[in-house]
């Protein structure tokens, strides 16, 4: 004789105590609404996240627009709002060259970016009447309105993206967006703590070079290189240095491309090597102001100046050495740490060793401190 | 008319900021509303567990699992909070005699940079003294990992 089947046995559902039917069947519910929507929850779950480092991301980028404004009226007494000039700014983009037929790029590039300098400098002087004829003061507005633009940028990008994804219910928008974001917003939050640091001129990490090169230029005569550079003649080790930095203590990183190039020529390519030095990317696990040594031209950018060093270089068969400091990205335009300043000294031993050993008594050496100088002296 | 727009722009920035504050004022009442109920749960629960053992374990679960959501909702709350802040670090500047060598670190002023001469030092009033360092110190220690 047919029986039929006991309902406990197929769904189990805890036996007759009515608090462990409650459970199982709202075991049973939560098992089934994650197999249909299970995907959505994790989304939501997603946006929610990036709903939240936008809220943060919006927060920096208005206090960033803020402090720069207050910097402006500060330093520059304006007479009217600067404000609206500000936003006006905040907005403003640099279209690349065309890269189809690469050749000849570089020099394109370097022309955009030399047009965007000085718009961006006329804008601070407008912006800041009072500062105009204090380079210093205009570089470290400049370095600060810079910092905003960034801030700004970073923020509408990834707007961008939260809106589209939400908008298309795309999972996979929403989750690249999400997997990026602890390194935009770590970006993020180093440009925060860098608006200060150039409103006020203070060296920030990138500055690691530059406060290397000032140490050893200190006290001896200075003369000016193209594009925003000084160079000391400078007895080291029974060899002549030519010391190269950006001009400070105001923010600016000059075109250390230019300085190299005249220097060699000045010299007719007698040069015994090149020791550039410069604050380098740490990868997660290494110490910050861990300083190491290797070949090649040491310097970051839009890789117009690396190019023309390399040129140059290669043309007369000139040796270069790089020794840079370790930091991240974070410590690199935040206000310089302890721990850089105090690699100074043993980056000077390194670049001593490096003149031992690879050049001969006479030699001359050009040594270049590449980095921001904003804070930094000579 | 700039004026005017502009005005505007900042009474829109402000009511903005200000809707997010009531939102989030909102959202706490409403949490704690939670709570409170949770911890009413949980002492009907008390009271039941004599009479009614299930009504007591119902209630209980009910009480138990809108304490935890509730307490972490406010937490996520705060952690907001306290993320939204611009950490300004505390810059110190290192000032030395040239020849005596005397130090004194003092807090960042605006204007000072590296190899700035500033007055004379007091042991020496013929040198002047000068900026050797300007620099921040990260007080909390990076987490390590040992591989």
């Amino acid at each position: 004789m047919f029986t039929p089947p006991n309902t406990d046995q197929l769904v189990p559902t805890g036996g007759g105590d009515l608090l462990s039917q409650i459970v199982s069947w709202a075991f049973y519910a939560i098992f089934i609404i994650f197999i249909f929507y299970g995907q959505r929850i994790q989304m939501y779950i997603m946006v929610r996240e990036v709903e939240n480092s936008l809220h943060k991301l919006k927060y920096i980028k208005d206090e960033g627009r803020k402090i720069t404004i207050e910097a402006i009226k500060e330093i520059g007494k304006p007479t009217t709002d600067p404000s609206p000039r500000v936003d006006r700014y905040l907005e403003y983009f640099t279209i690349t060259p065309q890269s189809m037929d690469p050749a000849g790029i570089v020099a394109k590039l370097d022309h955009l970016l030399d047009v965007r300098d000085y718009r961006l400098k006329e804008e601070v002087k407008l912006m800041a009447p009072s500062a105009a004829n204090d380079e210093v003061q205009t570089n470290n507005l400049e370095n600060t309105l810079e910092a905003a633009m960034a801030l700004n940028f970073i923020y509408k990008v990834v707007r961008h993206y939260y809106i589209q994804g939400k908008k298309t219910l795309s999972l996979y928008v929403i989750m690249q967006l999400q997997m990026i974001l602890p390194m935009v917003m770590k970006e993020a939050e180093a440009y925060a703590s860098a608006l200060k640091a150039f409103a006020y001129g203070q060296p920030i990490g990138d500055g690691a070079g530059p406060l290397v090169a000032a140490k050893l230029m200190h006290g001896y005569p200075t003369r000016k290189l193209p594009k925003n550079c000084i160079m000391a003649t400078v007895p080291l080790e029974g060899r002549t240095a030519l010391i190269i930095k950006a001009e400070g203590p105001g923010g600016n990183v000059g075109k250390p491309g230019d300085a190299v190039e005249a220097v060699i020529e000045e010299n007719e390519g007698k040069i015994g090597c090149l020791i550039m030095i410069d604050a380098g990317l740490k990868l997660e696990g290494e110490m910050v102001g861990e300083v190491a040594e290797g070949v090649g031209a040491a310097i970051g950018g839009p890789g117009v100046d690396q190019y023309k060093i390399e040129e140059k270089l290669t043309k007369y068969r000139i040796p270069n050495y790089a020794v840079i400091v370790k930091e991240d990205i974070g410590d690199a335009v935040s206000p310089m740490r302890k721990e850089i300043n105090d690699a100074v000294d043993k980056v000077i031993e390194r670049v001593k060793a490096v003149m031992v050993e690879r050049t001969k008594e006479g030699d001359k050496v050009i040594i270049v401190g590449v980095g921001n100088s904003i804070g930094v002296g000579q | 008319m700039m004026k005017v727009n502009q005005l505007a722009k900042h009474q829109n920035h402000n009511q903005s900021s200000t809707a997010t504050q009531k939102i989030s004022t909102y959202l706490t009442l409403i949490v704690l509303i939670v709570m409170a109920l949770a911890v009413a749960a949980l002492l009907l629960a008390i009271t039941a567990y004599a009479t009614d053992v299930v009504a007591a374990g119902v209630l209980a679960i009910i009480g138990l699992i809108a304490l935890v959501l509730s307490g972490f909702m406010l937490y996520q709350f705060r952690r907001q909070t306290v993320q939204l802040k611009i950490e300004i670090p505390k810059v110190m500047t290192t000032i030395e005699c040239t020849k005596c060598g005397g130090k004194t670190i003092r807090e960042f002023q605006r204007g000072d940079y590296v190899y700035k001469e500033l007055e004379p030092c007091q042991k020496c009033p013929e040198t002047k003294q000068m900026i050797t360092a300007i620099y921040k110190e990260v007080k909390e220690k990076e987490k390590t990992y040992e591989v």
